[in-house]
């Protein structure tokens, strides 16, 4: 019987031909990775449970990129790295990213796919929710906590129940004023944010594969916001080409079979959609612009791995280039390679990240910066009752920092035009 | 998993994130360390707003400021629970802070993986909505073998949804005696 890629997948990890959903099952995990938050206590647990001297079941498939508390005083934070500097040490691991060098990464989800670890047919699991992000390259990738990284870290094994999948179809060509991040926002203020509870979200449709790689990742990694286990899309030979240029490791892609059944399938024509927000405090709670506009802010924000990619700057940049931004805008890179690249890529003669200093901006170190708030002296931080616009994948109460704090989320066009004006602007008013 | 769980009731509102429950800004604690962990349990679910802390009346926080056990053993919570971050941190706080039980109406799926895989907390799913009939400071008495939850404060009864395939894995109390039972690990 047909299955869908997410099926095929789990199945070749489990040593059989077909799974089915609801079934529980055992996989083999190609690769894991952790950072500096939950390293540390997955790392407690994994010597609890297999010893203190204990191995790792395969140094070449655990993938460490510290990146959440990174440019921060705090002593505990410090610590983290400090414990996974040790273990990286003690354990010869190769893949692991220290701060202070120049191997230094930033957001894991970016780095990961920057470094060639996203591979199609593969099974990747993260101590993080958005590890999601990585199906994008037609993997399946889920986000787990330290006990079951830690069973990995000693086994190469999981336990997981075989979603359903839901399968979004984006037809048409996507208009200059829209990005990525209006589609995920919708579909999840469409589903709700639980509606994907369990479930593979799949994208398909000539749209979605008219994205770049940077923009397929923004799709898969807001998966988790509608509550999704995993969020993939077929890959092809965008995906491919990526792939190739950062890794030589073999890879087996796999497809869903024609007629593999879904447990639903909406289909969007991305010709008739519109900019939208996600309006304080959850990430379904969807309007238009227009219906929002006008909105006071106090501060704009672009960055993190849904929002502080390369093509989400280049984005922001040809709205703010030779403007100047009306309210506070922090700029933080997702990892230094984008960092390079906004010194080095440049629009009317001036580097992007010139750009972004003339029109008034702030400019941050790659890693999640505010995000997810962090301590009290990150960059970007929330400390009161501001109104903020951000790039970012999540504005539940606090998590940019202050409980007070009103977050809405949107496109990295949609918060350019609107750090320009002060207020929540649609970037059809000043896209030329 | 114990036979019989008895305490009080902590009540609270709809898709209550990770960021509530244990603020990321917390994280920092080692979670290992005794002098340490325990502020995982000062903190639980101090990302609350005040108002939403102990429904209906709010203002009640779980964990009293000074304090690092919470008088509450039972969490009851309407739909997704625990939605938002991976972090284990969440349902390791409230079992720090001394909770047994979070009974919701649904779960976010890696807070209850993460519950479950760990240890830390039994995630129940109620079809009826609890924190409309269950008042925080209530008294509770859950038979966790078949399910039914008293609530002898008030002395009605609820039947709990069955636990599922995930009672095999709480029998064995995490998952690496689980993982062992399935011949993954020696
Ligand atoms: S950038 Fe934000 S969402 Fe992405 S991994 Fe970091 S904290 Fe999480």
């Amino acid at each position: 019987m047909a299955q869908t890629i997410t099926q095929k997948i789990l199945a070749q990890h489990s040593g059989r031909s077909r799974v089915n959903p609801g079934e529980n099952i055992w996989i083999d995990v190609d690769i894991l990775m952790t950072h500096d938050v939950c390293g540390p206590p997955t790392i407690d647990i994994f010597k609890r449970e297999f010893g203190e001297s204990a191995k790792v079941w395969d140094k070449n498939k655990l993938v460490i990129l510290p990146d959440h508390y990174i440019f921060t005083e705090d002593p505990h934070a410090r610590r983290n790295i400090e414990l996974l500097r040790e273990f990286a040490s003690l354990h010869d691991l190769p893949h692991y990213y220290d701060v202070g060098t120049s191997r230094y990464k930033g957001v894991c989800h970016i780095a990961l796919a920057e470094e060639g670890f996203n591979r199609p047919g593969n099974v990747l699991f993260g101590t993080d929710s958005h590890t999601c992000t990585s199906g994008a390259f037609g993997l399946f990738s889920t986000g787990v906590g330290n006990t079951d990284a830690a069973l990995i870290m000693g086994t190469g094994k999981i336990w997981v129940k075989v979603p359903d999948t839901m399968r979004f179809v984006f037809e048409g060509d996507l208009p200059p004023y829209l990005m990525a991040k209006d589609l995920i926002l919708s579909v999840i203020g469409d589903i709700g944010f639980e509606g994907g509870t369990y479930k593979a979200l799949e994208f398909d449709g000539k749209a979605v594969f008219d994205l770049s790689m940077e923009e397929r990742m923004t799709l898969t990694n807001m998966a988790i916001e509608a509550g999704g286990k995993n969020g993939i899309i077929a890959p092809d030979e965008k995906t491919f080409e990526y792939v190739r240029s950062r890794t030589d490791h073999a890879f087996e892609p796999v497809y869903g079979d024609p007629g593999a059944s879904y447990y639903s399938e909406r289909v969007y024509d991305v010709s008739k959609m519109e900019p939208v927000v996600a309006k304080p405090h959850r990430p379904d709670n969807l309007a238009n612009v227009s219906e929002v506009a006008g909105t006071r802010l106090d501060r704009a924000y672009i960055g993190s791995c849904t929002g502080g990619k390369i093509e989400d700057f280049m984005a922001a940049a040809a709205i703010l280039e030779g403007n100047e931004v009306r309210v506070d805008t922090f700029v933080v890179p997702a990892s230094s390679e984008v960092t390079r690249q906004l010194r080095e890529r440049t629009m009317n003669g001036k580097t992007i990240w010139q750009v972004f200093l003339d029109a008034g901006c702030k400019m941050g170190h790659a890693s999640c910066g505010a995000c997810l708030g962090g301590p009290v002296d990150t960059f970007g931080r929330a400390n009161g009752t501001e109104v903020v616009i951000s790039t970012t994948n999540r504005n539940f109460p606090g998590r940019m920092g202050s409980k007070l704090a009103a977050v809405y989320l949107a496109s990295p066009l949609t918060v350019a035009a609107s750090a320009l004006h002060g207020t929540i602007t649609d970037p059809r008013e000043v896209l030329v | 998993m114990k036979d019989i769980i008895h305490g009080k009731a902590y009540v609270v509102g709809d898709s209550i994130d990770t960021d509530q429950i244990i603020p990321a800004v917390h994280l920092v604690y080692s979670m290992k360390i005794p002098e340490e962990r325990q502020f995982y349990g000062r903190y639980a679910l101090c990302g609350l707003p005040e108002t939403s802390q102990g429904l209906p009346a709010g203002n009640i926080p779980f964990t009293a400021p000074d304090r690092f056990k919470s008088d509450f053993t039972f969490v009851i919570a309407g739909t997704n629970f625990g939605c938002g971050s991976s972090r284990e941190h969440a349902p390791f706080a409230l079992q720090e802070a001394g909770a047994e039980v979070v009974i919701a109406e649904s779960f976010a799926r890696i807070f209850y993986r993460n519950a479950v895989d760990g240890g830390f907390v039994i995630p129940f799913e109620s079809r009826a909505r609890l924190i409309e009939q269950i008042r925080t400071g209530d008294v509770l008495t859950l038979d966790t073998r078949t399910g039914v939850l008293l609530n002898v404060t008030t002395d009605t009864e609820y039947l709990l949804d069955p636990l599922g395939d995930i009672a095999e894995i709480l029998k064995c109390g995490n998952v690496f005696e689980y993982a062992r039972r399935a011949g993954m690990m020696a």
